[in-house]
């Protein structure tokens, strides 16, 4: 059992959770992945991880409430207890030598984003950011976000925070304006890495994406987190989550990531149901 | 008395019945039944049925036990060799091993010795509260990597000699394959649950959630004050075809679709995770594997059809389930190879909530030719012989891979060219001091029965090197 220690809601349907593993906090780093169960019986759900404290013991998850398993794991409290925590797997974002750096999170990815942008800037490296939603009510981690970049752009798709537009816009702005990074590092909706990987690609400017495919296991059993890349099967949970964007099959995995869906549907709307009559 | 040429049927669940549920197939003898088939043994001088088990337990010695009716003898006597055996009396392969080497097989059908072994666990299961003698502790810590057949057996073997042994498991629950990989038709999970649960009273402690690789290293382990590490962390990532089509929604490897529907309990009303309930399935293999994923997907509801490049002479699978899966009404598509698998594409609506999803296979027909390294006939395609067989769902299950996370983490372990943990076969031992390893993580996906007896053989070295071998027996 794992304890939740901390508990917070960044915006209506994100939550972020500290969550008591200190072998896991011990060795996580930005980019690496965990997979938690809520309750006994409950799915595997994996979760890259959105930062942790080695002297405390925990790791910082953040997720968005989207289907059952995600709407059981919200309704647990802080001080109450997970089943299942274990990591950290997949392998660590490479930063080492990058000197000026793009980082580009969508929605909940900037979540994923942070400690990323956190490490480079850690290290010296020019950071750049571009954090993108739909809405100001689903911002997230804009303070967090400023402290850690020497540059970051607010977009939202209906304006109503900072600018109006996608993600892409500031990026190619940037490029076309002569701006020159030694990488782009993308994390986000797969739409959005595919269209950021479609910009960087005119300007051969390296693109790293994290994929978070469906994924059992995790730890190279299953191969259920498949990818095409360079034309080659990689598994996510082993080779990944990183990849070379430019390899990315994109189109692939966005029709993989619906092979559920319409388990998924009938799994929210049970839960809606059920934690509708419990709170009447 | 005459010898009763024929063994005892195992009475099973009529296959019409069976092919609906997923409880076990294999119902177990009863008492009487049990005697009655015990007496067929000669209790020969020789005894080479035991050289024929990989963990070479007393046979004909717990067989005289069920004779007497002394069946919690008869378990213990199988215990003192074997730290699982109501799971090898269900799943070992026993007609290639000690029910070949049989006396009796010679002129009449080997005596039931599986059927037997699963009898007296059964009963022990059933009857006794399971009280323990504890071993004297040693003081030395041994570290198990993995819960599965060969982890739990080095575990138990050293616990017994008075180890202080601690098994990492990198899944919520211990087992392995035994838990993810055979389905509950043919292996209880409950009765994995109370082999896990023995161990325990030995005072084995499993840790799940560890992924030995990642969250702690073997190299940390030594550095945490064990003395002595055995890895048996299994098989790797599920391999495929390489044909086109293997990204299409419904396209599965085995692992994934077993996993799924074992150790996600996906095959229940109200799971939490997902699996396609198909109307029809290709399941491409021809092994153990396939057969748990044909009847696994027989049972979710499909009409199951087996895709296997050889013939029925050729099938690796144990016969005992290639005849359950027939009765069950599994078709065998044999001599047949898959060479592309097709998805549904509707070019005027790309929305169209069934793109990408499997509709059918395209295999070639294949004829034997001339024998391989092996000495299996390898089979050799027909020329123009395409078909298409319609299917919702392919699965995978032509054998899996190395997994990369020990190897990437370990200094100084050596592999070889497939990836399998390098070993001295007598020992287990690898080429790293104080680290042995044994099972799928060492020969690729094989049985059981042999990743227990490499369990084994390892609890053995790993004794003779931190004991001498003798001061705790």
């Amino acid at each position: 059992m794992y304890k939740i220690v901390n508990k917070r809601e960044l915006n209506p349907t994100v939550t972020m959770m500290d969550i008591y593993a200190p072998l896991v906090a011990k060795k996580a780093q930005a980019g690496q992945f965990i997979i938690l169960r809520a309750d006994d019986d409950g799915e595997r759900i994996p979760l890259t991880i959105a930062g942790y404290d080695r002297d405390g013991g925990t790791v910082k998850i953040i997720f968005q409430i989207v289907g059952g398993a995600t709407m059981r794991l919200n309704r647990k409290s802080a001080g109450e207890y997970i089943s299942d925590f274990v990591g950290p797997l997949g392998c660590a974002t490479k930063t080492d030598g990058l000197k000026k750096v793009c980082i580009i999170g969508g929605g909940v990815g900037c979540a994923i984003a942070l400690p990323v942008a956190q490490k480079l800037y850690g290290q010296g490296a020019l950071v750049h950011s571009i954090i993108g939603f739909r809405n100001k009510e689903l911002l997230i981690l804009e303070d967090e976000f400023k402290a850690c970049s020497d540059k970051l752009t607010v977009m939202t798709d209906d304006g109503s925070y900072g600018r109006q537009g996608v993600v892409t816009v500031p990026l190619k702005e940037a490029l076309e304006s002569g701006e020159r990074y030694d990488e782009v590092i993308t994390i986000g909706p797969l739409i959005m890495m595919k269209f950021v990987v479609e910009v960087t690609r005119q300007y051969n400017i390296p693109t790293t994406v994290s994929m978070n495919p469906l994924m059992i296991d995790g730890t190279g059993m299953c191969g259920g987190c498949r990818l095409t890349v360079g034309g080659k099967t990689k598994f996510a949970c082993v080779d990944g989550p990183d990849f070379n964007g430019f390899e990315v099959d994109f189109d692939e995995a966005i029709a993989r990531s619906s092979m559920y869906a319409d388990f998924e549907k009938r799994q929210r709307d049970l839960c809606c149901n059920l934690f509708k009559k419990e709170v009447n | 008395m005459a010898i009763q040429p024929k063994k005892h049927d195992m009475p099973v669940q009529p296959p019409q019945e069976r092919a609906h549920n997923f409880n076990e197939v294999a119902l177990g003898y009863a008492e009487e039944i049990a005697v009655s088939e015990a007496q067929r043994c000669l209790n020969c001088k020789n005894r080479p049925c035991v050289s024929g088990c990989p963990v070479n337990i007393a046979i004909p010695d717990f067989i005289t036990k069920i004779k007497e009716r002394d069946y919690e003898g008869a378990y213990r006597t199988i215990s003192k060799s074997s730290s699982l055996p109501a799971v090898c009396g269900r799943v070992c392969p026993q007609e290639t091993q000690c029910e070949s080497k049989c006396t009796l097989g010679i002129k009449f059908e080997p005596v039931g010795i599986g059927r037997l072994e699963r009898f007296a666990a059964d009963y022990h299961n059933a009857n006794c509260a399971g009280e323990i003698e504890l071993p004297a502790p040693n003081g030395h810590k041994v570290a198990v990597v993995g819960s599965g057949p060969s982890g739990l057996t080095c575990a138990g073997d050293l616990a017994k000699k008075g180890y202080k042994v601690t098994v990492f498991e990198a899944l919520h629950v211990a087992g392995g394959v035994l838990v993810y990989g055979i389905p509950e038709f043919r292996l209880p999970k409950e009765i994995v649950k109370k082999e896990v649960e023995t161990l325990k009273k030995y005072g084995v402690d499993i840790q799940t959630n560890v992924v030995i690789g990642k969250t702690l290293t073997v190299d940390e382990l030594f550095e945490d004050g064990y003395e002595a590490v055995f890895i048996g962390s299994g098989a790797g990532l599920p391999k495929f075809m390489g044909i086109p089509g293997e990204s299409l929604k419904g396209v599965y490897s085995a692992n994934e679709f077993l996993t799924r529907s074992n150790l996600m309990k996906a095959y229940t009303k109200d799971a939490q995770t997902p699996i396609m309930r198909a109307k029809k399935v290709a399941v491409v293999g021809g092994g153990n594997v396939a057969m748990d994923a044909a009847r696994t997907a027989l049972r979710l509801g499909a009409e199951v059809h087996i895709i296997y490049r050889r013939s029925m002479e050729e099938l690796p699978a144990r016969k005992e389930e290639v005849e359950h899966a027939a009765e069950e009404g599994i078709q065998f598509d044999l001599l047949r190879n898959p060479v592309e698998i097709i998805g549904y594409n509707n070019p005027d609506d790309r929305r169209d909530p069934k793109n990408g999803f499997v509709t059918g296979i395209k295999v070639v027909k294949c004829e034997l030719g001339e024998p391989d390294a092996k000495g299996r006939r390898r089979p050799v395609e027909i020329p123009g012989s395409e078909y298409v067989i319609d299917t919702d769902c392919v699965i995978m299950a032509i054998g899996t891979g190395p997994n990369p996370l020990i190897k990437n983490t370990t200094s100084g372990l050596e592999v070889n060219s497939h990836g399998g943990i390098i070993v001295e076969e007598s020992t287990g031992k690898t080429s790293k001091d104080g680290v042995y390893a044994g099972g799928d993580a060492v020969t690729g996906a094989a049985t059981v029965i042999l990743a227990m007896g490499a369990g084994k053989t390892a609890a053995k070295a790993i004794d003779e090197y931190l004991c001498g071998g003798n001061k705790n027996l």
